[in-house]
């Protein structure tokens, strides 16, 4: 009696549970409002029989419980019923499938006039590439990829020359055009998900995989990975911009080609040198660094990393926090470097100092924060601790441990690696928070003093 | 199909009869033994994914709280919680566990046909559980891979448990195959061989249909696993190239070239979806016989529910693709796997129809079985209906990899199977101890399971709608999640945690009823079916004394106009019902 009750409660509660879920399909952004009509279709149709079968089990339940002298009916089989029960459940389904076969059958079939970009998706970042003015992606392979040429493009083929190369968690689409995107990873499986866009894919190494779809609505979009991808895949995010033409071309037009990243000159450690005057009244002649100024060793750090957080703090992406104290008197210093060419020669300079010995000032248990440290840290610093330029992780070891602490603290807190536009921040500070406690960050940071 | 008469060989039984403690509980071959061993072990390792599955939704209730779990300890979690509970726990309970008890006694026989090999899988069983279970106390742990274990990055570094973990993982699966091989052989000639005089194949109930379809799809499926696990394991150690193509780990070149993930994913998924129905089957057979015996009728329709099971079994070796739709297999594939998954909707819907009929002018006896069959059919009818949306491949591109996929098919193949795990545990435990168990502490236990499991995983499909996706450690910051997604979160974990403690209830009433239950008797619920016919209960060893039952009748003459008690066993002869001693037909439903 009380599961006859019980059977109807549910299905109302279901149903209004339904009707007041403010947790619903994100507003779509896309052609793909077919989708949606079939996922609408397939509620009624399913809803209904939900609704049916379990209030008729429910009333079963009810009018035949036992009772004192009652007797069930024999009844083995009815044919008729059986078979009309199933033509019907044949109807049903076919009027869900149907309309589901054309749908797909549309995004099967890319439309002529779709222009190609790619997604490049690696452990645990995003990259693009456009096809630059000859509308045609050189090609590429993985044997190629290197620290130079992180997008493994092959040098001798001329259509790969002019192709845009956006290294950057962020992408731009122009608005009402329909695009398709080529997948490709570099390493394990991903998939290039926009909830907005309906659409996603795998990405998967060794095969390029496509999807299509035309944005409709200009807006910032977030990108996930929606396919296990190791112990980063919650941290592997990326955003896409729908933007008028205009704007779309303006930011295109800003992103470097092959052949300029290519054709790059060195940077010049002599010109590095000069302006690093300033920084050595902290940070040292040589980089060492000086707690006593709050100023963390450099010498060891490579020169990507430097360049990157050096424009971080002149973008305010990083020193602009209110707590961020030691930041905030970084910003200023870094906004001395004028041009990105500064910026290069600078940390092109730091990274080529000779290593010198930073003092342990932190101390923990080392096994506990070994433990911590491989099972987390080590899939983006490395098991050594050297980091590595596939990853953009920093060098870790040999660096200053009180620094280290002061930084993860800071990541735990957002004061470092929220904002929006700091590209791998985001990431440790979902790692950070993983160290829930500052005996455990004091134990990963004695052990990585300890990989010296 | 001819029946093998084996009442010539009663004397032969007295050799195999234990004598002592070790060969009778211990190294045991008698097929009651092995199916408390099996489903003890499973039920234990099934105990310590619960515990995963704890650990997880503290991490997703709430996010940096506990000191335990990081990324790295979370999708270990994930990934042993799914394939212990997949495999170590529903697969072996179901057949090991239940097949193994009664497969025999509902055929009248008096063993498997090969009881030693029966003994040797329990333990080549229970191998795999030590195997598996080791892999927590290795260097880097278990794997973190995920329980479809995708390459490449099972074996990268990046993943959790990429060297020892993994390989452990594969290990156990082989054994736990070979273990599987050995009962299921048994299971299917015991099926054909052993069924005692007058049971014809139309007869037989269908909890004998369900563990005899799924283990056939069993002894086809486990091989594509067996063969993936065997080629990534030379992956790992040879550095062949079967599943891995040039790719890049940590900024280096790796040493494969050419390989497919996607071969992986079409071999792990040709296991992998006849595995819902080798889990889904044996429910289906023993929830039948539960709602049937409660009903006091006959289940309806039952030629229809045995084409139905063998229908559906046999669709679910063509359907393995639509696991696949967002794979970035050639996307044409998708007319094809959606049009036959959508089709496998049409015989289990009618299986459902025969459920709710076989309710309707019955006289229904809500005791605790009955109950969790009842909770069964609505969970079933929910994750049935849910599994039309992910089937129809348009439908999964938005809903694929999200928490929608988690509430589907945590509701068609977590919840629904154990509920008829709970079913047959209330149902035939008087038979296997001689005790019935406590009705309030049971229905306590229903209503805790049934409307805490729902609490669980109603909400979660909305979270999969809002684009929530699965296998995060923490959602971080988005633009689309609102906080009110997080306060869900939580309450889902409360509710997870509530079912989770309160299963402590059944314990409580397993091990208090042992001693303390009322006698039951030899048939407590006036059932029709041989296993309750049986002269000792518990059965003893040859569980039939001197003589096999004979069978006179079809496995469901409930409520027979005409006839004095509301059920005919088995082996009852007279006209009554649908018997005939004269022929064993085949058809007996035409004589109702």
């Amino acid at each position: 009696m009380a599961i006859a009750v019980a059977l109807v409660l549910l299905v109302v509660g279901s149903v209004v549970f339904h009707f007041m879920s403010p947790w619903w399909f994100t507003p779509i952004a896309s052609n793909w409002g077919s989708i949606d009509f079939t996922i609408n279709l397939t509620f009624w149709v399913t809803g209904a029989v939900f609704i049916a079968v379990n209030l008729f089990m429910a009333y079963c339940v009810y009018r035949f419980r036992h009772k004192a002298g009652q007797k069930a009916v024999y009844e083995p089989e009815n044919a008729k019923l059986e078979i009309g029960l199933s033509a019907v459940t044949a109807v049903g389904v076919i009027a869900m499938l149907a309309p589901g076969l054309f749908v797909w059958a549309t995004f099967v079939t890319v439309p002529e006039e779709a222009t190609e970009y790619e997604v490049v998706g690696q452990q645990w970042q995003w990259s693009y590439r456009y096809p630059g003015n000859d509308g045609i992606l050189g090609t590429v392979d993985t044997r190629h990829i290197s620290e130079s040429n992180p997008f493994g493009m092959n040098p001798d083929d001329p259509n790969g020359q002019d192709d845009i190369l956006v290294k950057d968690p962020e992408m731009y689409l122009p608005v009402g055009k329909p695009v398709k995107a080529l997948l490709r990873s570099k390493d394990v499986l991903h998939n290039y998900t926009v909830p907005q866009f309906r659409v996603k894919m795998d990405l998967v190494p060794g095969m390029v995989t496509y999807l299509w779809f035309t944005p409709t609505v200009v807006g910032s979009y977030d990108i996930l990975c929606e396919e296990l991808c190791g112990i980063g895949h919650h941290v592997m995010r990326g955003k896409v911009v729908v933007a008028e033409q205009a704007d779309y071309d303006a930011w295109l037009s800003r992103q470097p080609t092959y052949a300029q990243l290519a054709s790059m000159a060195a940077p010049n450690i002599v010109a590095g040198q000069q302006q690093y005057a300033v920084c050595a009244s902290c940070h040292g002649q040589q980089g060492e660094g000086l707690q006593a100024m709050n100023a963390p060793k450099l010498n060891g750090l490579q020169s990507w990393y430097i360049e990157r957080q050096l424009k971080y703090y002149q973008q305010g992406v990083r020193g602009a926090h209110p707590d961020d104290q030691y930041g905030r008197q970084m910003a200023p210093m870094a906004s001395m470097l004028s041009t990105d060419d500064a910026v290069r020669n600078v940390a092109a300079y730091i990274s080529q100092l000779p290593v010198t010995n930073s003092p342990d000032t932190v101390s923990g248990n080392v096994s506990r924060g070994m433990r911590i440290y491989n099972a987390n840290c080590a899939a983006c610093h490395g098991k050594n601790g050297l980091g590595s330029w596939a990853t953009d992780a920093p060098n870790l070891v040999g660096m200053s441990d009180w620094y280290a602490v002061i930084q993860l603290n800071n990541f735990k807190a957002k004061i470092r690696g929220a904002h929006s536009d700091d590209d791998y921040g985001e990431q440790m500070v979902s790692m950070a928070t993983a160290m829930r406690n500052p005996e455990q960050v004091n134990d990963v940071v004695a052990y990585i003093n300890s990989l010296r | 199909m001819a029946y093998v008469p084996l009442a010539d060989q009663d004397h032969d039984q007295e050799h195999h009869d234990p004598h002592t403690f070790i060969t009778k509980y211990v190294w045991s071959q008698d097929h009651k033994v092995i199916a408390i061993q099996y489903a003890g072990t499973a039920i234990f390792v099934g105990l310590v994914a619960l515990g995963l599955s704890a650990m997880m939704r503290l991490q997703l209730g709430f996010p940096d709280t506990f000191s335990l779990i990081d990324p790295s300890s979370y999708y270990q979690a994930v990934t042993m919680h799914g394939m212990i509970m997949v495999v170590y726990l529903l697969t072996a309970l179901f057949m090991g566990g239940f097949g193994n008890y009664l497969i025999p006694l509902m055929c009248g026989a008096r063993d498997m046909v090969f009881p030693y090999l029966n003994m040797l899988s329990f333990w080549f069983y229970l191998l795999s559980v030590l195997i598996l279970l080791s892999s927590f106390f290795v260097t880097g742990g278990p794997t973190g891979a995920g329980w479809t274990l995708y390459p490449p990055q099972t074996i990268t570094p990046g993943t959790p448990g990429h060297e020892t973990g993994i390989l452990l993982m594969l290990i156990s699966l082989a054994v736990f195959i070979v273990a599987f091989t050995m009962g299921g052989l048994n299971y299917i000639t015991t099926v054909l061989q052993y069924r005692t005089r007058g049971l014809t194949m139309m007869r037989l109930p269908l909890t004998v249909w369900g563990i005899f379809t799924a283990t056939a799809l069993a002894l086809f499926a486990f091989p594509a696993l067996l063969v993936s696990a065997i080629m990534m394991t030379f992956d790992l150690l040879l550095g062949t190239s079967f599943f891995m193509p040039a790719i890049m780990a940590a900024g280096e070149q790796l040493d494969y070239n050419g390989g497919s993930p996607i071969l992986f994913q079409h071999l792990f998924w040709f296991f992998g979806h006849p595995e819902v129905y080798i889990v889904a089957l044996p429910a289906f057979g023993l929830v039948s016989d539960v709602l049937s015996t409660h009903a006091r009728k006959n289940i309806f329709g039952y030629r229809m529910m045995v084409w139905a099971i063998i229908a559906i079994g046999g669709l679910s070796f063509v359907v393995w693709a639509h696991h696949m739709y967002v794979s970035g297999m050639n996307p044409y594939f998708g007319f094809f796997f959606a049009t036959t998954t959508l089709i496998i909707a049409v015989p289990t819907a009618l299986k459902v129809y025969n459920w709710v009929l076989t309710l309707w002018e019955g006289d229904i006896r809500l005791n605790t079985p009955m109950l969790f069959a009842i909770g069964f059919v609505f969970t079933f009818i929910h994750g049935g209906l849910t599994g039309l949306f992910l089937g129809n491949v348009v439908i999964d591109l938005p809903l694929s990899d999200t928490y929608f996929v988690v509430a589907h098919f945590h509701m068609v193949m977590g919840v629904s199977p154990v509920l008829v795990v709970f079913a047959a545990i209330y149902h035939w435990y008087p038979k296997m101890t001689g005790k019935m168990m406590n009705e309030t502490l049971g229905k306590m236990h229903f209503w805790c399971t049934f409307l805490g499991t729902y609490a669980i995983y109603l909400p979660m499909h909305y979270l999969g709608f809002l684009g929530v996706p699965r296998r995060y450690y923490a959602m971080g910051s988005t633009d689309f999640i609102p906080e009110s997604a997080q306060a869900l979160n939580a309450n889902i974990t409360l509710a997870a945690l509530f079912v989770a403690v309160t299963q402590i209830l059944f314990f409580i009433n397993v091990f208090w009823s042992l001693k303390n239950g009322k006698p039951s008797g030899g048939n407590p619920w006036g059932a029709t079916t041989l296993e309750w016919q049986t002269p000792d209960t518990p059965p003893k060893h040859g569980n039939w004394g001197h003589d096999l039952p004979v069978v006179h009748r079809w496995a469901y003459d409930y409520s027979v106009p005409g006839y004095p008690q509301d059920f005919i066993p088995q082996n009852v002869a007279g006209d009554f019902g649908v018997s005939d001693d004269h022929d064993h037909d085949d058809a007996p439903a035409k004589h109702a």
